[in-house]
């Protein structure tokens, strides 16, 4: 398959360090508009780092990463902050803040001090509000919703950036099952529905494989695996990337593929190990 | 509560129309207390002309104002007090502003610009310029030349600049500068009683009083380096209002939101710093009004954080109100710093006891 467009987010030769432990050497990556592109990866493997760097939040030690095929660099942070939103793992939620406020905040690079408040940023804000279905809660403060809901108003929050590129750094963390489906249906519907580029880190595969168009899985300093679901989740990877014994079966749930993770004693028994 | 609830149950499409409501009446609020803060600002100071040793009713301020009244009523009122409500007004907006901003960037309602050692510094050139400028040191006598404002207001520079020199690793990272920020002041404090403990008698007696914090030693001349500060710092701040607001989420979170965090921090320190080097250097260290009066704005204007304008009048209110108490109503002439200290500390436990925080989420 072949893509005429430029990628949304280009790594090039990129090197990145924190002071002297590298985290990846020489990495070219493309990322494919109007795709949901998951990271994966062990503990440590570099995910964030990845995701960081393609936002704009870290400055590689040696090459560069490209926006629609402009460097970064020779972009201010609010031109980049128009077109890429990143959601980090930890924003701090501030005391006193209605939902709405803190929504509100995703115009911030939109507005400048001559160009304030207008209908046009009210109106991104309400129909993030109503997509991440927070409307009835915009009142409330940001410190006493519960986690689920904190997560989607941080989700509204990117959304009223509204930028064709999306990069979320674990965005399921500390939640439910059903609030982490919750959120992973939200994604997949700003994807499908505006089209938008989105790139996320999870920690679960079969969940980053029902959601996602494209896995991309990091670890040693380099991509170890990349292409589609069925394509990359394999038990030999799973041994590989994660030092994990697990069967691969189609999810009853949607098709996909299925870690199923397999205890010593069973091993050898009729199951059959499918290979996609 | 009940409010609350309501506004959960209500459907989507009202919240729709009535959009901006609550962002308004928190505005309303705000510029109520503002306007409230200014009124209460000009009260103290009128009471700081009328208070004091020699009693003038109120008739006779305003004749010496307006160019009447007795040669002795215009000393008093032209030459005394008059500079001195007006330094007490500059030197506590500078601090409330300055503290302020601290406590916003510092993410913690307990910090002040101690934290960036500024505070620590001024003290000690202030110390050390009353202390070796009466002794045979070279570098006594060249601080006596340069004055005991200017030595004190190099000093808090001087710190500020060394703290986020050594805090500067490829961008500053608040932690790091707090933390080094507490190191300069303990080692500055030592430094400060070693002085003291080996200075004369009568020096060490001075600048023990400089380190309370007083307006007693002010004049016009002390008017002008605080004022010409707060007209050209003041407008910076504010500019940075909006960033302020955004650094809250967190330096990834805003910077991702297009913020560039290390040149926003940079201005944000600049600011507190040249405001408090320049309000310690006018009357010395006066305790707790960095740290009382954005807290008192935050509360009364129930906003997120300490809003600039009003903690700075909150702040103004303080020491020109803790100065004119001490002239008017408490015997011999307490120094301000020990009203702010007696007042300010037990306000806060009191607002720190009375209602339950979330700070720490944020």
């Amino acid at each position: 398959m072949t893509h005429p467009s430029p990628p949304a987010l280009e790594a090039c030769d990129l090197t990145l360090a924190y002071d002297r432990s590298v985290v990846f050497e020489h990495l070219d990556l493309r990322i494919e508009p109007g795709q949901v592109t998951t990271l994966i990866g062990a503990n440590g493997s570099g995910k964030s780092t990845l995701v960081k760097a393609l936002g704009r939040l870290m400055t590689p030690s040696a090459g560069h990463v490209e926006l629609d095929g402009v460097p970064v660099r020779r972009l201010s942070a609010r031109q980049v902050a128009r077109r890429v939103s990143i959601l980090p793992q930890k924003p701090l939620t501030p005391s006193a803040t209605t939902v709405r406020d803190l929504v509100s905040r995703g115009r911030h690079p939109h507005q400048s001090l001559l160009r304030t408040w207008t209908k046009q940023d009210a109106d991104a804000v309400d129909a993030a509000l109503v997509a991440t279905d927070l409307a009835e809660l915009s009142h409330r403060n940001a410190d006493s919703l519960s986690g689920g809901q904190l997560q989607r108003a941080w989700i509204a929050l990117v959304l009223a950036q509204q930028t064709p590129t999306i990069l979320l750094d674990e965005p399921t963390t500390f939640l439910d099952l059903s609030h982490q489906l919750e959120v992973l249906r939200l994604v997949r519907s700003i994807n499908r529905q505006r089209g938008a580029t989105v790139v996320m880190v999870l920690h679960d595969l079969s969940l980053a494989a029902r959601f996602s168009d494209r896995l991309i899985v990091v670890g040693e300093g380099r991509v170890l695996s990349d292409g589609t679901p069925w394509q990359v989740l394999t038990p030999d990877l799973l041994r590989s990337a994660f030092d994990l014994q697990a069967l691969v079966i189609p999810d009853p749930g949607c098709g996909g593929p299925l870690v199923v993770p397999v205890e010593e004693e069973y091993v050898g028994s009729d199951t059959q190990v499918r290979a996609g | 509560m009940s409010e609350r609830t309501q506004m959960v149950t209500r459907p989507a499409r009202v919240i729709g129309a009535e959009r901006g409501v609550g962002r308004r009446r928190k505005r309303t609020r705000l510029h109520a207390v503002t306007v409230a803060c200014l009124g209460a600002c000009i009260a103290a100071a009128l009471w700081g002309v009328l208070a004091g040793s020699s009693s003038l009713t109120v008739g006779d301020v305003v004749r010496t104002l307006a160019g009447g009244g007795t040669r002795a009523q215009q000393l008093v009122v032209l030459d005394l007090r008059l500079p001195r409500v007006l330094v007490g007004l500059l030197v506590g907006a500078s601090l409330g502003m300055a503290g302020a901003l601290t406590q916003t960037f510092a993410r913690n309602p307990l910090a002040t610009p101690d934290i960036l050692g500024v505070t620590s510094g001024a003290a000690f050139g202030g110390v050390a310029a009353i202390v070796l400028a009466g002794g045979s040191y070279v570098v006594g006598s060249t601080l006596l030349g340069l004055g005991l404002p200017v030595v004190a207001a190099l000093g808090g520079l001087a710190t500020a600049t060394v703290v986020y020199g050594l805090s500067w690793r490829g961008g500053i990272d608040g932690y790091r500068l707090i933390l080094i920020g507490i190191g300069a002041t303990a080692t500055l404090g030592g430094l400060t009683s070693y002085l003291l403990a080996r200075a004369q008698i009568t020096d060490a007696a001075a600048a023990s009083q400089w380190l309370v914090g007083s307006l007693s030693s002010v004049s016009w001349s002390s008017v002008r380096p605080v004022l010409v500060v707060l007209v050209v710092i003041a407008p910076v701040a504010l500019a940075q209002s909006r960033h302020l607001e955004l650094s809250r989420l967190g330096d990834e979170m805003s910077s991702g939101l297009g913020l560039n965090v290390q040149q926003h921090r940079l201005i944000v320190i600049v600011c507190a710093v040249l405001l408090t080097s320049v309000a310690v250097s006018a009357s010395g260290p006066i305790d707790f009004v960095a740290f009382v009066a954005p807290q008192v704005a935050r509360r009364l204007a129930r906003t997120g954080r300490p809003p600039l304008i009003a903690s700075a009048l909150v702040g103004a209110l303080i020491v020109t109100g803790g100065d004119a108490l001490s002239r008017g109503v408490l015997p011999g002439e307490v120094p301000v710093g020990i009203v702010t200290t007696a007042v300010g500390a037990p306000y806060l436990i009191w607002l720190l006891t009375r209602r339950k925080e979330r700070e720490a989420s944020s």
